[in-house]
């Protein structure tokens, strides 16, 4: 039984794979390429040690970022502004660490605790407006992932926090390398793992075991499947969704770090702001599944960065996002198909019993 | 009822433009109600408005379209990429086409399939802006003109209309002061400066749909697959035809504001949609899922962005405070009346700090404006998500059959 629940659940992203694969061999067939050549430069620099490195580390990011929006949706909330509580958990994160000369450990988890505070903190201004005012937390945080941008170039363009950092682009404050996390070459001498690699694992055992192994996580899962049968067992569903909301912010301020403390060391104008889009993906992905979501983000990163070297054979690196596009359409069908199948088949089987029983009275 | 209704509507547009002059007389910026800004108002305001409307016939056909983004986005190149090579026209063509695909595949994946709208949705935006950039490369990189991510110049263009015998005497009439008349002046001669035959489109659009969907039997079978398709259904309404029906038709709108976008940057460029397609989405709820405040939400954004980049005194932003507050003021009266004392409160000291702010400082920065319009989204849903009323089965996956 949970051996044939486990092979439903790998064929939709199996379906997923194969046809957005195919449907990237037509893609190439149009333009003239020739896809055994793209598909075996794609593998080969995307199995080399930096291409690794450079994947686990942009991977753990993706990881964050999906956890994030996945413990929203365990609870039916769909937080879409993963986007604005990331990036201004980053700046607050650049802004204080690059003020603090402290040992490494003190100044990596007072950055970490400002970033989570920050990201928890816009997370709160949804939640509240969903618990106390009745708006759909969908257009609150989109509107707020949009006022979060504004904030951020007012702040960095037009007041001390923005210096010139270097090619004309304005930013924090360099990080003094103390309050750095770079992480260690593992697999490649010249590309360091990000120290959040192993902070996000720990993370992720973190989500795993709230959810599954504590009150809460009951609460919060039991009120996503039934918010209506939760209430009525004694959950206070306006907390349940404060709380939630708070965590998943929390999270999403994480995902600027491992950048950040990796390799910038400071927020700039250029830093990456579109992060949370990614994470909903995977978190579609995974199925909410801290595993999935791994999985997820391991290939979602792995299509980004293998993809870097397509145009010395004339390809643009834009089919893997095409490919990721694809990958997320078909997989979401073929579970919602797959999920059909399997009521089928369940009905049926009742059905069957029901039937034998009937026979033997 | 129409009486009463355009009663209303006379109202409303009596108290705006007098709170403009308002505004107007005390900051001395004649540029808050001047012809041109009313005019390029309308050009910002279009597509975002367009993009509200695909909304509204999605949703009111109980399907949420998160992906208008995407949709927008694919207009946006169809009109690019078909306009470079055969003219403006062909453009809005392929622009509208586009826009369906992507309203097609996300019908094939929240009707036929029931996979969670939002999900799709998200999905949808993904893969056409991938697929954007992709073809971007491809088709524009060599070609005269054009770059990696945009392409060569629209060929020919759309007509604009000016009728300068409105125009001329009534932008004379704004820039003698005049309270309340000037005003008036500068807003009506702005309809009628460098109006382009897209806007009227889009108008037209506007009423068709107020007539479609409320006054005539298919608009009513079509809100009732937004409301409670099972009873539809048991009436005898071929719900997932008009759910498809819906759908489609809200990816030609947003294909058609992507268009309009591409149009009248004369080129397509990537990431020229900037997010308009989820502004469209905030406008229709916004307005409650009605066309007529859907566009008033996109004429504020529209209005708003336009002072905010033909700043020049570096005054336009501090006169939109000053105009915000009075506005707050208006509200908190108006609770007042209604014995709302929380709310009303609550309005009086914003409008304070506001008022306050637009003394003490000599002028903004644009970042004020550039989220002005986020800010007073958030602020009509926090205090009027009460009153709002989403179609009942707006985003609940339908199956035929299915009870709930």
């Amino acid at each position: 039984m949970n051996l044939r629940r486990i092979g439903t659940s790998l064929i939709a992203p199996a379906i997923g794979l194969f046809v957005s694969l195919a449907a990237t061999a037509i893609i190439l067939i149009v333009i003239g390429a020739s896809v055994s050549t793209v598909f075996s430069s794609m593998w080969n620099y995307g199995t080399s040690p930096r291409a690794m490195s450079l994947m686990l580390n942009l991977a753990t990011t993706y990881f964050l970022s999906a956890l994030a929006v996945s413990i929203g949706f365990k609870m039916n909330l769909f937080n879409i502004g993963v986007n604005g509580q990331y990036v201004l958990g980053a700046l607050a994160g650049a802004v204080v660490a690059s003020n603090l000369t402290l040992p490494r450990i003190a100044s990596v988890t007072i950055t970490v605790l400002v970033a989570m505070i920050v990201g928890a903190a816009w997370a709160g201004i949804a939640a509240w407006l969903k618990v106390a005012r009745g708006v759909s937390e969908v257009i609150s945080t989109i509107m707020l992932n949009f006022i979060a941008i504004g904030i951020i170039s007012y702040l960095i363009v037009r007041t001390s926090i923005g210096t010139e950092t270097s090619l004309n682009v304005r930013g924090t404050k360099l990080i003094p390398e103390s309050g750095m996390l770079r992480g260690v070459a593992l697999l490649d001498p010249g590309t360091p793992i990000y120290g959040f690699f192993f902070i996000s694992i720990v993370v992720g055992v973190g989500y795993w075991f709230l959810l599954n192994r504590t009150r809460f996580g009951f609460d919060l899962r039991a009120t996503g499947k039934s918010a209506t049968a939760a209430r009525t067992s004694g959950v206070q569903s306006n907390r349940m969704i404060i709380v939630t909301m708070l965590l998943s912010g929390a999270v999403a301020g994480l995902v600027g770090l491992p950048y950040l403390l990796g390799e910038t060391g400071t927020y700039s104008l250029q830093f990456p702001t579109d992060w949370g889009f990614t994470g909903i993906a995977i978190a579609l992905l995974g199925r909410n599944n801290p595993l999935g979501i791994a999985l997820g983000a391991i290939l979602w990163a792995f299509l980004d960065i293998s993809s870097g070297q397509l145009i010395l054979e004339g390809v643009p690196r834009e089919i893997s996002t095409i490919m990721q596009g694809l990958i997320v359409i078909v997989v979401v069908i073929s579970y919602e198909v797959v999920r059909r199948y399997q009521v089928k088949s369940e009905q049926t089987s009742v059905a069957k019993a029901l039937e034998k029983q009937e026979a033997t009275v | 009822m129409t009486y009463l209704k355009s009663r209303r509507f006379i109202g409303a547009a009596f108290t705006a433009i007098t709170m403009l002059s308002i505004t107007r007389t005390i900051t001395g910026n004649g540029d808050l109600t001047s012809t041109v800004t009313i005019a390029q108002a309308l050009v910002f305001a279009s597509p975002i408005a367009l993009a509200g409307l695909a909304g509204i016939w999605a949703e009111r056909a109980g399907v949420i379209n998160i992906g208008l983004e995407g949709m927008m986005i694919l207009g946006t190149f169809g009109a690019g990429w078909a306009g470079w090579q055969w003219g403006a026209w062909a453009g809005v063509l392929a622009g509208v086409v586009f826009g369906a695909i992507g309203g097609l595949l996300l019908a094939v994946a929240a009707v036929t399939f029931g996979v969670d709208q939002i999900i799709a949705g998200t999905a949808i935006n993904l893969l056409a802006l991938g697929l954007t950039k992709f073809l971007a490369i491809l088709l524009f990189t060599d070609a005269p003109g054009g770059g990696q991510a945009q392409s060569p110049p629209i060929k020919g263009d759309i007509p604009t209309y000016t009728i300068d015998a409105i125009v001329t005497p009534l932008t004379a009439l704004h820039d003698k002061a005049i309270f309340f008349i000037s005003d008036l002046a500068g807003l009506v001669a702005g309809l009628f400066y460098h109006l382009s035959l897209l806007t009227i489109i889009a108008a037209i659009l506007f009423v068709m749909t107020s007539y479609l969907l409320w006054k005539t039997a298919f608009g009513l079978r079509l809100r009732s697959a937004g409301e409670n398709p099972w009873a539809a259904d048991s009436l005898g309404v071929k719900v997932v035809q008009y759910k498809y029906t819906a759908v489609v038709f809200s990816g030609m709108l947003a294909g058609l504001g992507g268009a309009y976008l591409s149009i009248a940057s004369t080129i397509y460029r990537n990431g020229n949609t900037a997010g308009r397609g989820f502004i469209g989405l905030a406008t229709m709820i916004f307005g409650d899922w009605r066309p007529g405040g859907t566009a008033a939400g996109a004429l504020m954004f529209g209005y708003i962005d336009t002072l905010r980049l033909i700043d020049t005194g570096n005054q336009n932003v501090k006169g939109l405070i000053l105009l915000g507050a009075i506005i707050l003021f208006a509200i908190g009266g108006v609770m007042l009346r209604k014995a709302k004392r929380n709310s009303a409160i609550g309005f009086l000291v914003l409008g304070s700090v506001m008022v306050g702010a637009y003394f003490s400082a000599s002028s903004f920065p644009p970042e004020v404006a550039q989220v002005a319009p986020y800010i007073t989204t958030l602020l009509v849903l926090a205090t009027a998500s009460q009153n709002l009323r989403p179609p009942a089965a707006d985003g609940v996956p339908y199956r035929k059959g299915d009870h709930h």
